[in-house]
């Protein structure tokens, strides 16, 4: 099955020359030298990427990095100078107009920077747009755009105009226009940029909560990395409209492809975007139900530990036996790790789960802190050291002297 | 030795050609003219001055408010003791109809210069040269094609108050929030969906601007219209400047100006949010989908205030 969202070789080139603009382009001349020998601008080179359905796929650049322009080729409000987008299959250049907007009313909705509401309208009938476009019943409308509106906690303000709302709800009622449209795409240009810190953490909240509703296929354009690192499940880095970057959160991090992409991950706050997943260790020593206390002792003397964590059958934590009370075993002449040598003297958390909320934890215990599944099973440790290492990691290329 | 270069003959060989040619068109125009000036003066002076005071005291108290009102009130009163009512009522009907039909030419062609950049490029030297022609050699033709009377009047005044409007309404649109423009046409709408529900809405305070300036525009012609022979106050300061007349002279000016005022306000009020907001309101409740919602709506505020 194809990607709901495919791109392919995506480019755009605004000016006159453009096929020869294209050539240099594809020669990897820069944008300036372009411009200098052309006088074409080359917004966006060479972008390929494929979106998941459910997918929250984030294009990050600054300003100028040609962010905007791509969102804008993916529905074709600019038309691409080369290259194929395809929804669920079908390439949007091959499209007549008719065609097209069937597609951008239906398949393709957009949530914009400045909210680009219709001040003269309602809110309802701002939510509502995409159906009447399509042609829908006033009661269609109607039900679409409120069931849209509860969903984004706008529903009492729906008989107001965009002018008496804040910009968090005006982005909240830009948002209800997109999902009432019902569309499996959705193209988000900067949605929060506009807004106060605290209200983007709100939005992002809620869209965050919403995309684990709806599972919508979502393409996030942002110049924050915070905010990438937050919500994408990847992230595309642009530079001067060329790719450079693609990879999740903690892959951009740990391994930055460039000194443009390090000078970003070096603002980010890691604690949030790295997981204990991503800090995981084999844990050095681990025993089982059963097992002889001596052989337990020997083996924390040899790993210069004070204790271990002891799993049960199914592998999950039965507990930690600490070398204290093997040792009071031993005197006592137990042969076998039973319920009365494990303390519970440890803590443990899931792999998905970023360091920020672990972070008081480690170092607490004997033994490290333990990441676990869904089920309990231990799938490994981190250590403090780990975490240190990971926090005050500086990528290699990035390090400035 | 630089050749004389004929053009002043073939412009009159031009009109020459198409007196010529088409001699119905220009016949057809002035009858269309004739009839609508005539018509609209008939229904402003048959009945009693007071029914149309009251009338205009009305619409001022609606789109402006009690001041409007009032001076409207006593500005015609001051009028019918000029005993210029008629005068006045000829110069309203002269200037309504060449405003209605400036604005009915301009719009269209400053949506379409808005939209194209091609038409936006020869549209400019042509309002240019229209806006810096002096006022008498619109005139000439104007006489040449319609003769004297209102007509030629009527079509000097249109084509001289047409520039305006059409660059406050390339202006209005060209400034619609290209966001959101772009998310109409992000959610599929139509490029005239687009212009209908979008940029016309937004742009409605330049366009009515533009209308505002086209109604000034079309008065300032009124006396250059009573030079060829239009009825109105334009006729009265004509034969007061011909026989050194100073008092009429100063009295139909003076109604000119009332009328200016009157004008002027009252249509600056259309590219004003209160009077438009209500305006909008007003189309929304008969729209059967927003009844609902105007009759929810408490009471929004916010809107009522000027921005």
């Amino acid at each position: 099955m194809p990607p709901v969202l495919g791109v392919s070789g995506l480019t755009k080139v605004f000016g006159a020359r453009e096929q020869e603009a294209l050539r240099l382009a594809g020669e990897g001349l820069g944008r300036d030298e372009i411009l200098r020998r052309t006088g074409a601008t080359l917004a966006v080179h060479d972008v390929s990427f494929a979106v998941e359905r459910g997918e929250l796929f984030v294009v990050m650049g600054l300003s100028g990095s040609g962010k905007s322009t791509l969102v804008r080729l993916l529905n074709r409000l600019i038309e691409p100078s080369a290259g194929t987008v395809e929804v669920e299959g079908r390439d949007l250049r091959a499209l007549d107009d008719a065609q097209l907007r069937a597609v951008r009313n239906e398949k393709i909705s957009m949530v914009f920077q400045h909210f680009a509401l219709m001040p003269h309208r309602t809110v309802r009938e701002n939510a509502a747009y995409a159906l009447k476009v399509r042609g829908a019943s006033a009661a269609e409308q109607r039900e679409r755009a409120d069931w849209a509106l509860e969903t984004v906690g706008l529903l009492e303000r729906a008989g107001a105009r965009p002018a008496e709302l804040s910009g968090g709800m005006r982005q909240r009622v830009g948002l209800a226009r997109a999902l009432a449209a019902d569309s499996e795409v959705l193209l988000m240009d900067e949605p929060f940029s506009a807004l106060d810190p605290l209200i983007r953490r709100d939005m992002q909240d809620l869209l965050e909560q919403l995309q684990s509703e709806l599972s919508k296929t979502i393409v996030f354009i942002t110049h924050d990395l915070n905010e990438a690192m937050r919500l994408g499940d990847r992230i595309l880095m642009l530079k001067d409209g060329r790719p450079v970057q693609l990879g999740t959160g903690p892959e951009i991090i740990s391994a930055p492809a460039d000194d443009y992409v390090a000078d970003f991950t070096s603002d980010v706050d890691r604690t949030r975007v790295l997981t204990a997943g991503d800090l995981l260790r084999e844990p050095r020593l681990t025993a089982r139900l059963g097992d002889a206390p001596g052989d337990v002792l020997r083996a924390l003397g040899v790993a210069e530990a004070n204790g271990a964590y002891v799993l049960g059958e199914d592998g999950r934590v039965a507990g930690v036996a600490r070398d204290d009370l093997l040792a009071r075993a031993l005197q006592e002449g137990r042969s076998a790790l039973g319920p009365r040598e494990l303390v519970p003297d440890y803590a443990t958390i899931g792999a998905d789960r970023p360091v920020v909320e672990f972070v008081h934890l480690v170092g607490r215990h004997a033994v490290p802190l333990g990441v676990v599944d869904d089920d309990g099973r231990l799938l490994g440790v981190v250590p403090r050291a780990a975490v240190l290492d990971a926090l005050s990691a500086v990528p290699v290329r990035g390090r400035r002297s | 030795m630089i050749p004389h270069i004929p053009l002043g003959q073939w412009v009159s060989d031009l009109i020459d050609w198409l007196l010529d040619t088409v001699p119905w068109l220009f016949d057809a125009v002035s009858a269309v003219m004739q009839v609508l000036v005539n018509g609209l003066t008939d229904a402003l002076v048959s009945p009693p001055p007071v029914l149309w005071i009251v009338v205009f005291a009305a619409l001022a108290l609606l789109l402006r408010g009690p001041w409007l009102a009032l001076y409207t009130v006593l500005a015609f009163l001051l009028v019918v003791s000029l005993e210029l009512w008629v005068e006045t009522m000829q110069t309203l009907a002269l200037v309504l109809v060449a405003a209605v039909i400036a604005t009915a030419v301009a719009v269209p062609i400053g949506i379409l210069a808005a939209r194209h950049r091609a038409v936006s490029v020869i549209v400019r030297p042509v309002l240019d040269f229209m806006q810096t022609t002096p006022v008498f050699v619109y005139l000439i033709p104007a006489v040449f094609f319609f003769g004297v009377g209102v007509v030629p009047g009527v079509v000097a005044t249109i084509l001289f108050a047409i520039p305006p409007g059409v660059r406050l309404t390339e202006l209005g649109i060209r400034q619609v929030d290209r966001e959101v423009v772009e998310a109409a046409q992000a959610f599929g709408a139509r490029p005239g969906q687009v212009l209908r529900e979008v940029q016309l809405p937004l742009a409605l305070p330049s366009i009515m601007a533009g209308v505002n300036q086209v109604i000034m525009l079309a008065l300032s012609m009124v006396v250059t219209a009573g030079l060829l022979g239009a009825a109105g106050l334009g006729a009265v300061v004509v034969r007061a400047v011909t026989q050194l007349d100073v008092g009429s002279g100063f009295e139909g000016g003076l109604a000119v100006v009332l009328l200016a005022v009157f004008l002027d306000r009252l249509t600056a009020a259309f590219g004003h949010p209160t009077a438009l907001s209500r305006l909008v309101r007003a189309r929304g409740r008969r729209v059967p989908s927003g009844a609902a919602t105007a009759a929810r709506e408490p009471a929004s505020v916010g809107e009522r205030q000027p921005a």
